[in-house]
């Protein structure tokens, strides 16, 4: 079991979900967040204040996948958040000593191999 | 020179003064000086409306979009486009007497009993708001330079011209169509160029790949509201006289909103069980638009029907649109075009002398003016899209004409006007270099 954190783009958010559905990883938390990744700052100027922004919104995906998940998971963040620019963002893979799923309370391998959803509506391509 | 000539050219004098200048109504100055405001306060209003339905990193250069058009085309309109819009002329365009506001001043004069410099004024700001309307098709890509130089443009070449057309006694006015506050000079002209641009523009890099949401709707639902506050004096003001034709253009500017919002909600509760915010906005928009051609020459009962009737094209419209790879963004050409020509066409079915139309419609037995009010809006339609085309393809020989790539997808507020809608201003480091060389500039200590 790994936990993968991913640290990208907001304006790719869209590109990642939608690789990550077709490498059929489900389950996963997405928040917004400040960063830095040595981009260079843009300026902005607000009547007479000038700034340089020095923290970018960035958008922080954490999710948790059993082994054979790992590199499909990877692969698809990489080649879907990609810009060629700096500031594209980094992926973590951390180890991760027990993980429990609260609806049922199944534990490790079992709690992050996704049920079969029914419900689940298709998208268009 | 004979005493003779003199005595004419007095005379003559004197019949101008009878028929062309009306002496100053302070009550007609009254309501278009109010109606010039309410007028003007649509086109930040429609910023607002616009701006609720991008995406929150474009909001910012979609208002400016709209908001620029009242620096832009209030200039252009002042400077020339009155004056080729208004001035005597050929059929087809006035002459540069008006130019650089040359004879415009407090005279009265066959406008009305008010202030020729009102009358200019208040015609401003239908062109500013019609030019503004455009941006809805090309939001979230267009550059904004290239942007001002289209809506400059098509204010002279495509706007004034078709207002000389339908009120400054061109072709139209003389074949005998009517289009009450520019139902066909506003709305269709914008209609119509809002589809030329998005194509020309081209469509946005991610449309049809991603689902692109408003960002705001509570915006989308205070622009709304504003714009149907200033629709009064739209078509309200379009009266030129506090008198009862203004009266009726207000009554029926309440009414056949309400009615296209109802039905508006209705379709929508039949095609997905929800009646939407969103929706409602929209409806009352295209209820606006669609009155507008109508407002002070039908029956109030006629403008409840209109306003219903109008809600059913834009929807399916609409519903269509966004099916095809037409990225008309904001949806302009379901709006203001489809609502526009509905309007225009209702306006010849239902027109009635009894409530101010200076032509009876279909239902007082008159098919004829439907028949001019098709060849109306067929010609404005037609020439505004192919002027349009040609104005865009020429711009872009110098400026071209939208962000791509990466800028497209950074969002044009940060790229285009480096500032940020929604900036909590964590991590942002003041520029002091900047500072201190402005302070010593201005001769203060740093």
């Amino acid at each position: 079991m790994k936990l993968i954190v991913a640290i990208i783009r907001p304006d790719k958010l869209s590109d990642v979900l939608e690789a990550l559905f077709r490498a059929e990883v489900r389950g996963l938390t997405v928040s917004r967040v400040q960063g830095h990744g040595g981009e260079l700052e843009p300026v902005q100027t607000y009547r007479g204040t000038t700034v340089k922004m020095e923290l970018q919104e960035k958008v922080r995906l954490e999710i948790g996948v059993s082994e054979p998940f790992v590199q499909p998971t990877v692969q698809a963040i990489l080649r879907s958040a990609a810009t060629g620019s700096v500031g594209d963002g980094k992926i973590f893979v951390l180890s991760v000593d027990s993980v429990y799923r609260i609806r049922t309370g199944e534990a490790n391998e079992a709690a992050v191999t996704p049920l079969p959803n029914p419900e689940a509506i298709e998208v268009a391509d | 020179m004979s005493a003779g000539i003199g005595l004419i050219a007095t005379a003559d004098f004197v019949m101008n003064l009878l028929v062309q200048a009306p002496e100053l109504n302070p009550a007609d100055t009254v309501w278009v000086l109010v109606s010039t405001a309410l007028v003007l306060l649509m086109t930040p209003a429609l910023g607002f409306f616009y701006g609720g339905l991008v995406r929150s990193k474009n909001v910012l250069n979609t208002m400016m979009m709209s908001v620029a058009s009242i620096a832009i085309v209030g200039l252009t309109w002042s400077l020339l486009g009155y004056s080729l819009a208004f001035s005597p002329g050929s059929d087809f365009i006035g002459s540069l007497d008006h130019a650089l506001l040359r004879g415009v001043g407090t005279e009265t004069g066959r406008w009305g009993a008010f202030p020729h410099v009102l009358y200019m004024a208040y015609q401003g700001t239908f062109a500013i708001i019609a030019a503004a309307l455009i941006s809805g098709a090309v939001v979230e890509r267009m550059r904004f330079g290239a942007y001002l130089a289209f809506i400059a443009l098509w204010s002279l070449v495509v706007y004034a011209p078709v207002a000389h057309w339908v009120w400054g006694n061109g072709w139209i006015a003389q074949l005998g169509a009517i289009d009450f506050a520019g139902g066909t000079v506003v709305h269709i002209t914008a209609g119509l160029a809002a589809v030329v641009s998005a194509i020309v523009v081209g469509r946005r890099g991610d449309y049809g790949r991603h689902a692109v949401l408003p960002h705001n709707v509570p915006y989308v639902l205070l622009g709304a509201a504003l714009l149907w506050f200033g629709w009064f004096g739209f078509n309200g003001g379009s009266a030129l006289a506090a008198n009862a034709t203004a009266a009726v253009a207000v009554v029926n500017t309440l009414l056949a909103p309400a009615a296209s919002v109802l039905i508006w909600l209705f379709l929508d509760l039949r095609r997905t069980g929800k009646a939407t915010a969103v929706g409602v906005a929209t409806a009352a928009v295209v209820g606006l638009v669609a009155v507008t051609p109508a407002a002070g020459f039908i029956a109030p009962l006629h403008a409840i029907v209109l306003g219903g009737i109008a809600a059913v094209p834009s929807y399916f419209a609409l519903q269509i649109r966004s099916r095809t790879r037409l990225d008309d963004s904001l949806d302009v050409f379901a709006a203001h075009g489809v609502g526009g020509i509905v309007g225009a066409l209702l306006t010849g079915v239902f027109a009635s002398t009894a409530w101010g139309s200076p032509h009876a419609g279909l239902i007082g037995g008159n098919a004829a003016l439907l028949l001019r009010q098709t060849i109306a809006l067929l010609a404005a339609g037609a020439y505004s899209a192919l002027a349009t085309y040609v104005l865009l393809k020429l711009i872009n020989l110098v400026l071209p004409l939208r962000r791509t790539g990466d800028q497209e997808r950074q969002g044009l507020d940060v790229i285009q006007h480096g500032e940020e809608a929604y900036s909590h201003g964590d991590g942002a480091l003041l520029v002091m270099e900047d500072r201190r060389k402005r302070g010593r500039a201005a001769g203060g200590e740093s």
